[in-house]
Order: structure tokens, then sequence, then C-alpha cells
């Protein structure tokens, strides 16, 4: 059964969609993560043009991260105070990426600049996360010695910033350009790749600033949520590249994938796991890398200036 | 279909005879050396859509030859050309191709080259190596023969450029008919249809008939919406998000 995309202007197989929705909305609920680094090069495998893949993921991730937003909200887990200096920055940061994205197309240069982030990306997560599988399993090799805990509150240049802020949620006292650097950084990946950004944001909430991990997660979706509803509102106003027919049957997919992985999360292996997420992820990269490298079969390639606009 | 098609065509055509002078377009002087027309005015492109065939028909006034050109609507087209930059194959050079029809297409009742002398084919843009591509004054560009032959090549190869001659038929020595075909990939717009009477190498007599294509159905319509209302549609894309998100939620809480 085949369906009409009609931004992307192609004609997909329904299940394949909702297949790929469905399997990559299973890694996200064992793993938590959002999806999109592996969602948007999966879209562009499939022929979906790469400017209407990170449009259409944005989307996407604004609905599944919705969700993960009023579960932890009713825990208490959002730190809202934090969450709107991180949007600050995020909303400057996705409007700065789509204006950027725009430019990059009307030069024909952003498909490229798409994969590279990606090849870079993926390289960078994939191999973070084998590197973490080896280790654990060292450590259980190993006695288990009481580890030391890692110091949070370290005090670098970074707590020399003026502008400082307190945030009672997080029991932190930092300036608030650090939140909003993240935020703004985290924006401009949102609508440059059509990611929502978790796996840059969490990592950054939890060593940069210090926030309690409690907090992390609820609050990261909660910025996640509004910056990917931003970027789908500004990517649609200004480049036309949301497919909402698109973005329908993977939310469903995604949907019905999420509750399955977080279902049969308990029941597997982390650590496996997370080697083979890490192996796909490294899979992936790799295939956008080798497009990258090998000669083109036609050098030569039509844009037509009306489809731009 | 093909039946009803020849039998309409047939319909017209007696219709035609009877009322030449009625229908009479300006473009043709005094007793119409040529008069044609089109078994349909409208390609409509659904979802299912998988291309289309249309007929052209007419009449002329005596013997001679015939070229039917069809042209899609005209657009700025941009040919670049990869090139390796530290091992990673990016865009580099382009050309700029203003007013580039997005669809040729040419039927001819002989070869397009013993129609007429090449001066009067180029004029009339008779065929694919007659086809003025204008590049924007870098014509004398020594890359420009390259950059204009691909546009004709990837265009073909997208099956909208096509340089197939000898397909227009005459029945008798009056009638004639064509059958044109638009594959799946047709870019929506006004066209127009020109038929060319040919006689001693010079053109006896012209008549342009116009086509529209055009999208329509749920997927026409949301890519219209898209870019019509782009902002109500990007609130539409968050609120639906919004909606799905939530609802899912509250569907699977009690999991």
């Amino acid at each position: 059964m085949y369906v009409y995309l009609p931004i992307a202007e192609i004609s997909v197989n329904v299940f394949l969609i909702l297949g790929m929705g469905l399997a990559v909305g299973v890694l996200s609920g064992l793993f938590g993560v959002g999806g999109g680094f592996l969602m948007t090069p999966l879209l562009m495998f499939i022929g979906v043009p790469p400017a209407v893949a990170v449009g259409t993921e944005a989307n996407k991730i604004a609905a599944s991260s919705i969700s993960g937003v009023i579960a932890h909200w009713r825990r208490g887990n959002v730190d809202v105070k934090m969450g709107l200096f991180l949007l600050a920055g995020g909303f400057v940061g996705s409007a700065a990426g789509v204006w950027l994205f725009g430019l990059l197309r009307s030069i024909g240069q952003i498909d490229l600049v798409i994969r590279i982030a990606y090849v870079i990306f993926l390289g960078i997560i994939g191999a973070l996360m084998l590197s973490e599988t080896v280790r654990t399993m060292l450590r259980r090799a190993r006695a288990p010695v009481g580890a030391p805990s890692r110091k949070l509150h370290q005090h670098t240049w970074m707590h020399g910033l003026p502008f400082k802020v307190r945030f009672n949620r997080s029991r932190l006292y930092i300036s608030a350009i650090l939140p909003v650097a993240v935020g703004f950084f985290v924006g401009v990946l949102a609508a440059m790749m059509g990611v929502g950004g978790g796996f840059i944001i969490v990592p950054a909430m939890i060593y940069l600033l210090g926030m309690p991990t409690s907090v992390v997660v609820g609050t990261s979706l909660f910025q996640i949520l509004f910056v990917t509803a931003n970027v789908t509102f500004l990517q649609a106003f200004y480049n036309h590249t949301v497919d909402i027919v698109l973005a329908l049957f993977l939310v469903i997919g995604g949907v019905l994938g999420a509750q399955l992985g977080a279902a049969y999360g308990a029941k597997i292996r982390g650590e496996w796991m997370r080697a083979l997420l890490g192996a796909l992820v490294l899979t992936v990269g790799g295939k956008l890398m080798f497009d990258l490298l090998v000669t083109p079969d036609d050098l030569f390639t039509l844009t037509g200036a009306s489809r731009a606009h | 279909m093909a039946a009803r098609l020849h039998s309409a065509a047939r319909a017209m055509l007696v219709l035609l005879a009877i009322a030449a002078g009625a229908l009479a377009p300006s473009t043709v002087s005094r007793a119409d050396p040529v008069v044609a027309d089109l078994s349909s005015h409208l390609i409509a492109i659904t979802t299912g859509f998988t291309g289309a065939n249309v007929l052209v028909f007419g009449a002329t006034d005596g013997e001679g030859d015939i070229a039917v050109i069809v042209r899609g609507p005209e657009r700025e087209e941009i040919v670049r050309r990869k090139e390796r930059m530290a091992g990673i194959w990016i865009h580099g050079a382009s050309f700029r191709f203003r007013r580039v029809p997005s669809f040729y297409a040419v039927a001819t009742t002989k070869p397009i080259p013993e129609l007429a002398a090449p001066q009067v084919l180029q004029r009339h843009q008779i065929g694919l190596d007659n086809l003025r591509l204008d590049a924007s004054g870098r014509e004398a560009d020594p890359a420009y023969k390259e950059f204009a032959s691909s546009l004709l090549r990837l265009k073909q190869e997208d099956q909208l450029f096509s340089n197939r001659t000898e397909k227009v038929q005459f029945l008798g020595n009056q009638l004639f008919r064509a059958s044109l075909s638009f594959p799946a990939n047709v870019p929506v717009g006004t066209y127009q249809v020109e038929v060319f009477l040919f006689r001693n190498g010079e053109v006896a007599g012209a008549q342009t008939v116009p086509l529209v294509i055009s999208k329509i159905g749920l997927g026409a319509d949301i890519y219209m919406f898209a870019h019509r209302d782009a902002p109500i549609y990007g609130l539409i894309a968050v609120l639906m998000a919004l909606v799905a998100g939530s609802s899912a939620a509250f569907l699977f809480r009690k999991v």
C-alpha cells in the first residue's frame, strides 16, 4: 500500500515508514533517546529529500516528547526555571538554524552540510556507546570496587561568569549564560539536523551545568518539546519542508514502538543492547560517509529553482 | 480508452471541418492552412497518477509536413557539477539557465532536419538541438557546452525532454493525428502545444493550443496549503504533534 507524501513529493510504502517509526520507537523506549539522529538518515535512505527529512522529524519529535514531558511533569521532575533559560537560548538558536538552513539551501549545499553533520555526530555517539559498553564489561570483570563518585561542583572558569541566577529546583547558583548557551547550541542542531538534541543536552546538563540527574530528563524533554515545536513552525513557514502526512505515520509507528520498547526494556541486558545500538549508529554513519566519498555515477545534478523556493 | 479517444477525435474533426472559419485563431492568416485541437485540455494529476496520453489532431488545407511541439511552463534550472574536495564530493561550479521549458516534446511527420532549413528550425525551436538555452550571458564560457548538454541529458533521463520524431500520422491527405504522452512526474502548469505546417521548407501555418496540467486531490491540497498559508500549516503541524503525543500519553497511561 503506497501513500503519496505531498511535501517530500515521493510515494512510499505505508508499512515501510510505519515499520521504521516502530523500530526507532522501540529503541527510544529502550534507551530513552529521541531517535531523531537515526530516523532522519533512514528517511534520507528511502529517498525523502534531506531538507524534508529534517523538518518532518522535528515535527515528530515534538509529538513524542510531549508524552514524556507530561509524565515527568506529574512527578515534579521538571525544573521550569532552568527550562525557560534553556528555551530562551533554544528559540534564538533554532531561529538562527532555520535561517542558516534556508541560506545553505539557496546555495545548494544544505544536503551536504546535513550529511557531514550526521557523519560527525553518529561517529561520536556510536564510538561513545561502544566504549561505554566495553568499560562496563571490563568493570564487571574486575572486582567491584567502590567507584569514587564524580565531583559535580568543581569550581572552574564557568563559575566566574556574570549574571548569576539561583535555580532552586536544581539547587544551583550559576551564570544564566551557561543554560542559554547550551539551549542555543541545541536549538541550532534541532533546526539543522532534525534531532531533539537529547544526546547533547543531557550530558551538558549533568557535566556542564551540574544539575541533579533526577530533573535532567524531564527538563531536557521540556526544552526539546518547545524547541522542536518552534523548529516545526519555522521550517514550515520559511522553507516549506514539513510533511504532515509523513509526520503522522512516523508518530503512529513511534508511539507504538516506544510502548513496546519500554515494556521489554527491563528484560534485556542493557550493555548488549547498547553495544548493538552503538554498532547500528556507526553503520548508519558509515553508510552516509561512504556516499560522500564514493565517486558519483553522474557528476551533474539539476535543481529547478522554482522547486527550491 | 484509445478507441473512445479515437471516435471523439473523429467527431471533433467533423465539427472542426464545419466550423473551421468560426474557430479560426488570430495567429493563423486567411484560410487557415492548419487547424488543430486536443482530445483533452486538462490533465488532472491524482494520487495514483501514472502518466497520461493526449491526442492532438487537426486538418490542413493541402499536403505538407506537421511538427507538434509541446512546451511546459518555463522556469529557472540550476545545473551543478560535483567536485572532489578533501576527499568529499561536493557541489562545485554551477550554471543558471533562465526560462527553460519544464517539459519539451516533439512529434513530426518526418525527421526534423528534413522539415526545413536549420535557421527556420532554430527560429521556431523545433527539436532539442534547436532549443535556446539562456545561461544569463555566460554562453561564451568554455564550460557552457558541457553544462548545457548535461541539462538536456538530465531532463531526458527524467523523461521530461524527448526528441522522438515521426509520430504524427496523416489520415488521407489533410487529416493528421498524434498521441502525446506525459510521464508520471510531469510538472504542473499551463502548457503550449504548437502545431506547425511545413511546406517547401517554410512554415505555411501554425496554431497554438493550451493544455493545463494540474494536481488534484488531497496531496495537491496539502501541498498548496503548505505553500500558500505556510504559517497556518506550520501551526497545524505543531498542533497535530501535540494532540497526537498527549493522546498517546493518555492512552498508554495504564500500561
